[in-house]
């Protein structure tokens, strides 16, 4: 499902491409990343990644409007369940539930300039670009109505979780050509490609997109603790409880003899 | 220190996992309870998944078990052959229970009826034992002290065939209400995810009539069965059991359940039940107050296809 969707928004790109690089096909992204792998190790804490790059041109600068930058990055997107509560006989439950089909784990954009002034909403539709317009949700409009509450419900919790941001400002330009900024990654990751996109916008509308993936894998300890619990569950269990047990004894046998002495 | 969990996929502070391991600890060790309808509410607030909470609390519950019931056999206060009777209706029950937890999940709202099953039995179990615990303490304080109030009455517990002895709690009594306790609380188990030595201290000593001695290394001792066979439930069939959180919480654990022991050896029986019965019913209006007061966010998230 979500390599069609990918495949979907590929050929999508494809399909625009022409009509940006009609405009100004003399912009380009050259991009560079202070690391494109992020290691979740047993004491990982979050982590920031400098985003920075150039501009390449062969013409002068445009003179109409300033170049404006937008980075993106996005976390693996798997559908959530979302469920609403409502009071019903004297105590709180769930009511209904929407599939929202696909909302990233982790979200965060950063812009030059106020988003509004970045980007219009025509080419926000168009590239999903926005948090709002990076959750998908099709098909439960039909059935419920105020769907788009529990779009926002997740929006609303996972900005408070610090895991959606629009950080507009955030993005350094200088000369119109080098520009930089920092993506600050909670320490709440999972593991997955992240699709990281720059898009390059002059009037609110994308002169140049370019896209790269930051790969966020768990690595020593974790690595081998998560394959192992997936791959010989048996002996995972096992030794969770021999450990347990070994912990019991240790602890009762090292009080029993500083009691005794 | 912040450590990065590998199965729940969080990073949490780690002595705050040790500081909640201890206290937990400490109050298992005390009351002879795994701690466990404390411990899973209080890894859900600090955000850790409910179903890895649930699977790894178990696993923990085992080693603050261990660590407790040994303090106890080496007190002599553990029935073994009781213990073994309410183990074997145990099994039968939690194997019960997975299939009365999988018929609601069925149905939906399984967290609503596992929230009201606690609701409801921690409200009787605890006001129970709060009200017998209180009279027993007048009790004692009119007969000055001297001589605590028996409990031994003769009920329809001693009418039943099937007659054994159970030498450590000086018991002469039909196996069939330790088999049915048993049972009664390895569905519980099962379902509410506790290894339920909450619920089988009280019957042990209301409905069995053991002493108040006896019965905390007794339930340490069947709670270790019945929890180690909840771990590797979870670890084979939904993978969800993570032991790094475990380890952080169990050598917290592991210290605060002999702590624990040790102080419950200068407590009174009945000041031991009053304490236990005023947590109980702490954890019950918390747990009541949830349902009953509109919550500050009404929409929750959940992964699909789960439960």
């Amino acid at each position: 499902m979500r390599k069609l969707l990918l495949s979907a928004l590929a050929a999508a790109a494809l399909a625009v491409l022409p009509q940006s690089a009609a405009r100004a096909a003399k912009e380009e992204v050259v991009l560079g990343l202070s690391q494109d792998r992020v290691a979740i190790t047993a004491t990982f804490d979050g982590s920031e990644i400098l985003v920075f790059g150039a501009v390449k041109r062969e013409a002068p600068i445009p003179k109409d409007e300033p170049l404006q930058v937008i980075v993106a990055v996005s976390g693996p997107a798997p559908s959530v369940m979302v469920r609403r509560k409502e009071k019903k006989l004297g105590i709180w439950v769930n009511v209904d539930s929407v599939l929202v089909d696909s909302a990233p784990a982790f979200y965060a954009v950063a812009t030059s300039a106020p988003f509004t002034q970045v980007l219009s909403d025509t080419e926000d539709l168009r590239y999903r670009v926005s948090i709002r317009r990076a959750i998908r949700s099709v098909g439960a409009a039909m059935h419920i109505r105020g769907a788009q509450a529990f779009a926002d419900a997740v929006m609303r919790i996972r900005e408070k979780n610090g895991l959606y941001s629009l950080r507009e400002n955030t993005v350094a330009v200088d000369e119109q050509t080098l520009f930089r900024t920092a993506i600050k990654m909670p320490a709440d990751l999972t593991e997955g490609n992240y699709q990281t996109r720059i898009f390059l916008t002059r009037g609110g509308e994308v002169v140049s997109s370019y896209e790269t993936s930051i790969d966020v894998r768990k690595v020593g300890l974790e690595r081998f603790l998560f394959s192992l619990s997936r791959e010989q569950p048996f002996l995972y269990g096992l030794m969770s409880l021999a450990i347990a047990i070994a912990a019991g004894w240790g602890a009762s046998a090292a009080f029993s003899l500083l009691r005794n002495r | 220190m912040q450590i990065y969990l590998p199965i729940a996929e969080v990073s949490v502070n780690a002595f705050l996992l040790l500081g909640l391991g201890g206290m937990v600890g400490v109050l298992s060790g005390m009351f002879g309870v795994g701690g466990g309808f404390l411990m899973t509410p209080l890894l859900f607030f600090i955000g850790i998944p409910p179903a890895v909470a649930v699977a790894t609390e178990a696993n923990q519950i085992v080693a603050s078990s261990f660590s407790g019931v040994l303090a106890h056999f080496r007190r002599r206060t553990v029935d073994i052959k009781m213990g073994l009777v309410l183990q074997a209706g145990g099994l039968m029950g939690a194997a019960l229970g997975v299939v009365v937890f999988n018929y609601l999940k069925a149905l939906g709202q399984v967290d609503l009826l596992v929230k009201l099953c606690y609701v409801v039995f921690l409200g009787v179990v605890g006001g129970l034992m709060f009200i017998e615990s209180l009279n027993a303490i007048r009790k004692s304080k009119k007969a000055g002290g001297s001589s605590p109030a028996k409990r031994r009455q003769r009920g329809w517990v001693h009418a039943l065939p099937f007659k054994m002895r159970f030498r450590t709690s000086g018991l002469y009594i039909s196996v069939i209400p330790p088999v049915l306790v048993g049972v009664c609380v390895g569905i519980l188990a099962a379902i509410m995810g506790v290894g339920g030595g909450f619920i089988m201290v009280p019957a042990m000593i209301y409905i069995l009539g053991m002493p108040t001695k006896v019965v905390v290394g007794t339930s340490l001792f069947q709670i270790i069965l019945v929890t180690g066979f909840t771990t590797m439930l979870h670890a084979t069939t939904n993978y969800t059991v993570d032991i790094v959180l475990a380890v952080l919480l169990l050598i917290g654990g592991v210290i605060g359940a002999q702590i624990g022991t040790r102080i419950g050896v200068y407590l009174k029986a009945e000041q031991l039940r009053i304490l236990l019965a005023l947590m109980v019913i702490a954890v019950c209006a918390k747990l009541a107050l949830d349902l009953l007061l509109q919550p500050s966010e009404l929409f929750t998230l959940g992964e699909a296809g789960g439960h």
